[in-house]
């Protein structure tokens, strides 16, 4: 009999605390969510460029969603630079038509995969960027080549609404 | 109490404890001893403590996206309300949360007036809660200025204005606070600043507040010392946590019911319109916990002493625990200072409507009267009811009537438990 | 207990005279049954659609909505334009934009993250066009108003003929429900002034209707939200509740005296 009653109110007390942390928890989680991007944050999601006055070896860069983003009119030497390496040589092995649909155009996040500086132009031993923190060496085609950056450059959502406008993201 | 001998009884909690005693005192906090007649009014110290916490929870998850500036301010809190993912629910808790709160510590402090927990040993605490207080009105008005609404800004000019009152400095005292000629920019950021420091300031008092009540340990409907730990006591944990954690349920159900339901029928709709310089609302009114105060500022028709007069009927609170002679702390003993406690609460109650009222006529009459019964109370009524009033017999022991239970005993038990 | 319930309905009481006492000389505004209130009210989507269509037929060459964006047209809860109607929407208007590359200004068609298109640049533009009088924005115009919903329903149908004796100024009008009764803008609606893309009869009933239901949401776009999360909190608190409840008579009943 009273190890009956013992059970019963453990079971109480099992199913009163139970339920106790589940609202507990509901309750976190909007504090939690709050931080995440907005509404108004998440409708910025596309912007479109206009690329008419880009001529080829140039590079245009572009703010999206608070990060740059480069748009590359690529020479065709550096299009066949790209295309030529060999898969094995690479550190995040990426075929370059992959990367760019359109060879001309190469298209993708002014960000360093290493810790998210900006890698310069025209420069390091590729060819293609080098970023000025710690020394990642990236190609004609933003693949990382040498340094701490474990991924090439990441190429965002992007089409051609015609043939002189980008539609990024 | 068991503090002094407590242990734990792992080794690695034994090295801790020597070195930061922080186990001791969750022993002291789970074991402290607990009169065992409190009743439901006592919950609202738990409760009061949630609300504390959830203002501060809320109001920093909302400084993350509000923006303290007389051209954004608004439009930052309608961001919140409209993109901010559960702004809208974080807003309505924290403007709704201080109404809660306010409603709370009206409570804690009219249990402390009925059953005398203001006398002595507990003089501090009290003290202290008279500072928190004041420091909850601060902090509530300052937030009350951050939508730089109409009613925000215009608050702001009316409350900053009272300053003026003082003489000689009092203009440059208002110029000052504003850093200005007029509420503007400036005194929204500091405003904003002073709102985000006020409730780490009540936090740390109310640790204070707890640790001077921890001393001589809770008064109880009887009002009388008792031992502890004795058969009068239970432990805090898990009798009280449970109670308090009932009383607590059923505060939030009222409080979700605000939040979901009738988010803004607390506020003033005039809020909702951006700050104007040019434009004064039709009736302005402070939100209702400050409404008391308010009319006791208009009853007098003078600036400076209309200020002097409300500023008293808060301190005047402060020195209640010398201006009440009498020895016998609970109301239930005390059959005369049970009905002045009862035309008090009504005093402040219609203080509180005629505050909402335009100051004019019947009502600015009726303010009158009220503002002066409510000092005659605590200045004239308190002091003399000490020496006058035959009180009734007070029990040895809450358990057990000690002395055979006298009629009077038994009265005096009807009616505790009918207040529970 | 019985004095903490009377105190709990004293202060409800006092707070609710509060909130309704300070419209001194209240008229009675008229009435119809919002399907946004209650505890499980939703909006009407038929009737927020031809809301929208009112608002920016009518309303929208004088009072801006500037906390709205088009996207808002789209999102749940409002009045749920599909996405490509609301695109098409944001597309009819002209937004400025820039400065581009050669430091210019420029315009293009609006896109769902747009705000709404303003009438007027700035307030003193909106008052220099309005002979000084703003009209005011109206993205909360129904939280801004004490009598919130009904009276901005009342006073859109509340235009009169001025009683004798009341003399009224170039410009202004005679409302029964306006605060003064004295109103800068000439009555806004009359019947068949909007051709409801849904072929609702377009009475100044049924477009007051349609436009503050409109009004309430752009007002409080999360209402719906709010109601369905209510709901489930107290549900959830009613029965945490009684578990508590029963759980604090079971440790109480270790001790002999009554609670």
């Amino acid at each position: 009999m009273s190890e009956k009653k013992t059970k019963r109110r453990d079971f109480l007390f099992t199913a009163t605390t139970a339920v106790g942390a589940v609202g507990a928890a509901a309750v976190v989680w909007p504090m939690i969510d709050q931080m995440n991007p907005d509404a108004s944050v998440k409708a910025l999601a596309s912007t479109e460029v206009d690329v008419s006055s880009l001529t080829p070896g140039n590079t245009l860069t572009v703010l999206w969603r608070g990060k740059p983003v480069f748009i590359r009119r690529r020479t065709q030497e550096e299009i066949d630079e790209a295309r030529s390496v060999k898969m094995e040589d690479l550190i995040h092995p990426e075929k370059d038509e992959d990367r760019a649909k359109n060879p001309e155009w190469l298209v993708m996040l002014g960000v360093c995969t290493h810790l998210g500086c900006v890698p310069l132009n025209d420069k390091g031993d590729y060819n293609g960027w080098f970023c000025p923190c710690h020394g990642s060496h990236y190609d004609t085609s933003g693949r990382i080549r040498k340094g701490p950056a474990p991924w090439n450059m990441e190429v965002p959502k992007y089409e051609f609404v015609n043939a002189n406008t980008i539609k990024i993201g | 109490m068991s503090d002094h001998d407590y242990r734990p009884k792992s080794k690695v909690g034994q090295w801790f404890n020597d070195r930061l005693p922080l186990l001791t005192l969750a022993n002291h906090l789970t074991d402290y001893p607990t009169p065992k007649n409190l009743n439901y009014w006592w919950t609202f110290g738990g409760i009061l403590t949630f609300c504390l916490i959830t203002q501060i929870v809320t109001g920093l998850t909302l400084a993350m996206h509000y923006i303290a500036h007389a051209d954004m301010a608004f439009e930052s809190v309608e961001h919140i309300m409209r993109d901010v993912n559960y702004g809208w629910l974080i807003r309505y808790i924290h403007a709704n949360g201080a109404s809660m709160f306010f409603l709370a510590v009206y409570i804690h402090i009219f249990r402390s007036l009925f059953y005398g927990s203001y006398k002595s040993p507990r003089e501090i605490i009290w003290i202290l809660g008279i500072i928190i207080y004041l420091l909850m009105m601060a902090a509530a008005f300052m937030g009350y200025v951050l939508p730089w609404g109409q009613m925000s800004f215009w608050g702001a000019t009316v409350i900053t204005n009272l300053f003026s009152a003082i003489p000689l400095v009092g203009e440059g005292i208002v110029t000052w606070l504003w850093g200005g000629y007029s509420v503007d920019n400036p005194t929204l950021t500091r405003f904003f600043t002073l709102h985000y420091l006020i409730p780490f300031l009540i936090l740390g008092l109310v640790v204070l507040h707890i640790w001077a009540l921890h001393v001589p340990g809770n008064n109880n409907p009887v009002g009388i010392d008792i031992k502890k730990p004795s058969k009068d006591t239970v432990p805090f944990h898990p009798y009280i946590v449970i109670k308090d954690g009932f009383a607590l349920l059923m505060f939030m159900i009222v409080f979700a019911f605000f939040v979901f339901y009738a988010p803004n029928i607390l506020g003033h709709a005039d809020n909702y319109i951006e700050a104007n310089p040019m434009v004064t609302p039709a009736h302005i009114v402070p939100e209702w916990y400050l409404l008391p105060f308010y009319a006791i500022l208009r009853s007098v028709p003078d600036k400076l002493l209309g200020v002097v007069a409300m500023l008293s009927a808060i301190l005047i609170l402060a020195v209640l625990p010398w201006l009440d002679t009498s020895k016998i702390r609970s109301a239930v003993f005390r059959p005369l200072y049970k009905q002045f406690y009862w035309i008090l609460v009504a005093d402040v109650l219609i203080l509180g409507y005629v505050g909402a009222m335009p100051a004019e006529g019947l009502y600015l009459l009726i303010a009158r009267v009220a503002t002066a019964y409510y000092f005659l109370h605590f200045l004239v009524i308190l002091p003399v009811l000490g020496f006058k009033e035959k009180t009734l017999p007070v029990p040895l022991s809450i358990t057990e009537p000690v002395l055979g239970g006298s009629p009077n005993l038994a009265a005096a038990r009807n009616k505790e438990s009918k207040i529970e | 207990m019985k004095t903490l319930y009377k105190f709990f309905s004293i202060i409800v009481i006092i707070i609710a005279s509060n909130s309704h006492s300070f419209a001194a000389e209240k008229v009675e505004y008229l009435k119809t049954d919002w399907s946004f209130k209650g505890l499980f009210g939703k909006f009407d989507r038929a009737s927020l659609q031809r809301g929208y269509q009112v608002y920016t037929e009518v309303c929208a060459s004088c009072h801006s909505m500037k906390y709205l964006s088009y996207r808002n047209l789209a999102e749940k809860g409002g009045p749920e334009f599909p996405e490509d109607q609301a695109k098409a929407i944001a597309a009819s208007f002209e937004v400025t934009d820039g400065p581009n590359s050669d430091g210019e200004m420029f315009t293009r068609p609006g896109k769902l993250s747009d705000k709404f298109v303003m009438p007027y640049e700035n307030v003193k533009a909106a008052q220099a066009a309005n002979g000084g009088a703003y009209p005011p924005d109206m993205s909360v115009l129904v939280k801004a108003r004490g009598g919130g919903v009904d009276y901005i329903y009342s006073l859109l149908q509340g235009y009169e003929k001025a009683p004798e004796g009341v003399t009224l100024d170039d410009g202004v009008y005679y409302n029964k429900y306006m605060y003064g009764n004295k109103i800068r803008m000439a009555a806004p609606l009359s019947d068949g002034l909007v051709e409801y893309v849904d072929g609702t009869n377009a009475t100044v009933e049924q477009m007051s209707k349609d436009v503050t239901t409109f009004l309430m949401w752009s007002a409080e776009p999360h209402l719906e939200a709010r109601h369905q999360m209510g709901f489930k909190a107290i549900v959830y608190l009613i029965i945490l509740t009684v578990l508590v409840y029963f759980s604090m008579k079971k440790i109480w009943s270790r001790v002999e005296s009554e609670v």
